[in-house]
């Protein structure tokens, strides 16, 4: 018998343009598998790990939160240098909520969600018209700023922070109620950008004056996008005071703002699932190097300028045209 | 109908740095009238739709559409009036197939209003539109990348995005320039089809020939200035356009 390779997605393709007709379960399969591997991948990780690598985890599915926002941002034409904006924002607003009023975390999450979004919403809109690099710096200022305030004015703990606040009532809570929001966000926030509303963002990067002249106000556009992004920034700093018992001034630390950058260019900007995936690359790095001390911060910079230069277009992108080009062996008829 | 003309320009000037784009520019526009603007290279003709249509704010005048002042409305609301234009240099989203091209004008909230608060299925509605101005359908060529289309589709592209809109007053700055004599006598019948179903029109061209045979009037700029107003006959006879035009006495 004959054969020759072809690619799996071969008889997927052929049959449709892009209503997937699936005819076995290998193809079902190959379609699947992309979507069950974080999923499956996240769970598996979860009971697997050790308490000290949990907390890991945490981590870096708060800082895949805060990619997956800037990425929302990028795709919509607004580079943002100032994640930690809306990380402290949700991060205060929760911890305000918990030390003045008591309210639990099952409440002051939700809210600083909500409230965090607004706020930063608020706070960029008048800067909307700002284009490039002037808007970035913008959000590059605003947070290093509000550290200032808050240690001027003495406000909500000053730089003391505030301390005691109320935790998750245990481990696993923590633990799922992140993976929850990362792979809802993942997937959900996919799923919009590749809506008509999505291509209307993408539009706004791509040319604003064409997106004007269909009658499409722009800035509304970016103030919804805006929203959304910051939305799943303030969620995860309001998750991360709960998880630490405090909130203070750290949490408008540069870290928050570049690390995320750092996780969507290893990722692959442009992809939700990319800057997923830097977040889980860097994250877990960065906690291995921590053995090296000083020199860890030139390691890890090695490493970002090797991946760049090595992959520019990023991991997933990497991974994703590879996977398209999977082959096996089918049969030729004569 | 109103008293008003669809369209009013009043004094109006524009300049960038010492550029005088626009001089002094009046004239009116009747419903169902298809008006030719020509002039040189440099005239001020794209300047003079970019004010039209709120992506340059004007020094000095007035715009009215149907006896309301929309001077210096931003872009969105004057499509949403009913204004569309076609841009000279077509910029697609080349990375996108023909008819996902047309998804943002069809997501405009003009036509939502024209169609009673629905959208319909955008995907469909975008096909067709592009059959009616040459994507033939058999040949598949609207699920094609923008980037891998011709020029002339992309022009028609162009022209689809406008009429998706379901302007009263569409304006066509240099739609058949790059184009082929055959390309160019594809797209006429679209243009004749519009007007007959009462569309106001303007069209920028330097192909006059082929604007001659259909436009109503033709007004001449020159150096930012109306040189020349009025039906094609008379306009060509004149002596300022024979200057502008062939540079002699
Ligand atoms: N955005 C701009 N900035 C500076 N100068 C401009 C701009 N747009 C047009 N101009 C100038 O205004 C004049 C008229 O240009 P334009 O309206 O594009 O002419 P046309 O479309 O008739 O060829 C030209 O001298 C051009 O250089
Ligand atoms: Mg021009």
């Amino acid at each position: 018998m004959r054969r020759r390779k072809e690619r799996i997605d071969r008889g997927i393709k052929v049959r449709s343009g892009d209503v997937f007709a699936l005819c076995s379960w290998r193809e079902m399969l190959y379609l699947a598998a992309p979507r069950m591997l974080p999923i499956v991948g996240l769970l598996v990780l979860s009971l697997a790990l050790s308490v000290y690598w949990q907390r890991v985890l945490l981590s870096v599915s708060v800082f895949a939160l805060l990619a997956i926002s800037w990425d929302i941002l990028a795709q919509s034409g607004m580079i943002s240098l100032g994640q930690a904006l809306f990380f402290g924002s949700g991060a205060y607003l929760a911890g305000i909520m918990n030390h003045y009023w008591g309210w639990p975390p099952a409440v002051t999450i939700p809210l600083a969600t909500i409230f965090g979004g607004l706020l930063c919403t608020l706070l960029l809109t008048p800067v909307l018209r700002l284009r490039g690099i002037y808007f970035s710096m913008v959000t590059l200022v605003l947070p290093l700023m509000l550290v200032r305030i808050v240690e001027a004015t003495r406000i909500f703990g000053g730089t003391e922070g505030l301390s005691g606040l109320a935790s998750f009532p245990t481990r696993w809570v923590e633990i799922y109620l992140i993976i929850a929001a990362l792979l809802a966000a993942l997937f959900g926030f996919r799923r919009l950008m590749d809506s008509d509303f999505g291509l209307v963002l993408k539009g706004i990067n791509d040319n604003d004056r064409s997106v004007m002249n269909a009658g499409i106000n722009i800035y509304w556009f970016k103030i919804q996008a805006l929203f959304i992004a910051s939305s799943v920034g303030a969620f995860a700093g309001a998750f991360m005071t709960h998880v630490y018992l405090f909130v203070g001034m750290p949490v408008f630390a540069l870290d928050y703002s570049i690390l995320p950058i750092a996780a969507a260019v290893v990722g692959g900007i442009g992809t939700l699932a990319g800057s997923t995936l830097g977040a889980f690359i860097l994250v877990p790095l960065s906690e291995i190097l921590r053995g090296l001390g000083g020199l860890r911060i030139v390691f890890y910079g090695l490493f970002l300028v090797i991946f760049t230069v090595a992959l520019p277009e990023g991991i997933f992108h990497y991974v994703q045209r590879k996977y398209h080009q999977f082959e096996r062996w089918a049969e030729v008829e004569r | 109908m109103s008293d008003f003309p669809l369209l009013g320009v009043r004094r109006l000037y524009k300049n960038f740095g010492g550029v005088q784009a626009i001089q002094d520019l009046n004239f009116e526009l009747a419903e169902g009238e298809l008006l030719g603007l020509i002039g040189p290279n440099g005239s001020g003709k794209t300047t003079a739709v970019n004010l039209i249509t709120g992506f340059v704010k004007p020094a000095q005048g007035e715009i009215l559409y149907r006896g309301r002042d929309i001077t210096a409305w931003p872009p969105y609301k004057v499509v949403r009036l009913g204004i569309a234009r076609t841009f000279q240099m077509v910029k697609p989203f080349y990375q996108l197939p023909a008819y996902k091209n047309m998804i943002i004008p069809l997501y405009s909230p003009r036509v939502k209003q024209m169609t009673g608060g629905k959208y319909g299925d955008r995907n469909a509605v975008a096909l067709d539109l592009l059959e009616e101005v040459g994507f033939e359908r058999d040949a598949l060529v609207a699920y094609k990348a923008a980037s891998a289309l011709p020029q002339g589709y992309l022009k028609r592209l162009e022209l689809a995005k406008a009429i998706a809109l379901n302007p009263d007053l569409m304006i066509l700055d240099e739609l058949f320039s790059g184009l082929s004599l055959a390309e160019v006598a594809s797209i006429l019948p679209i243009i004749e089809k519009l007007r007959q179903q009462g569309k106001t029109i303007i069209m920028i061209e330097h192909r006059l020939k082929e604007l001659f045979r259909i436009a109503d009037r033709v007004i001449v700029l020159n150096f930012g200035q109306k040189i020349a107003d009025g039906n094609v006959a008379d306009v060509m006879e004149s002596r300022e356009v024979k200057n502008a035009y062939l540079g002699t006495e």
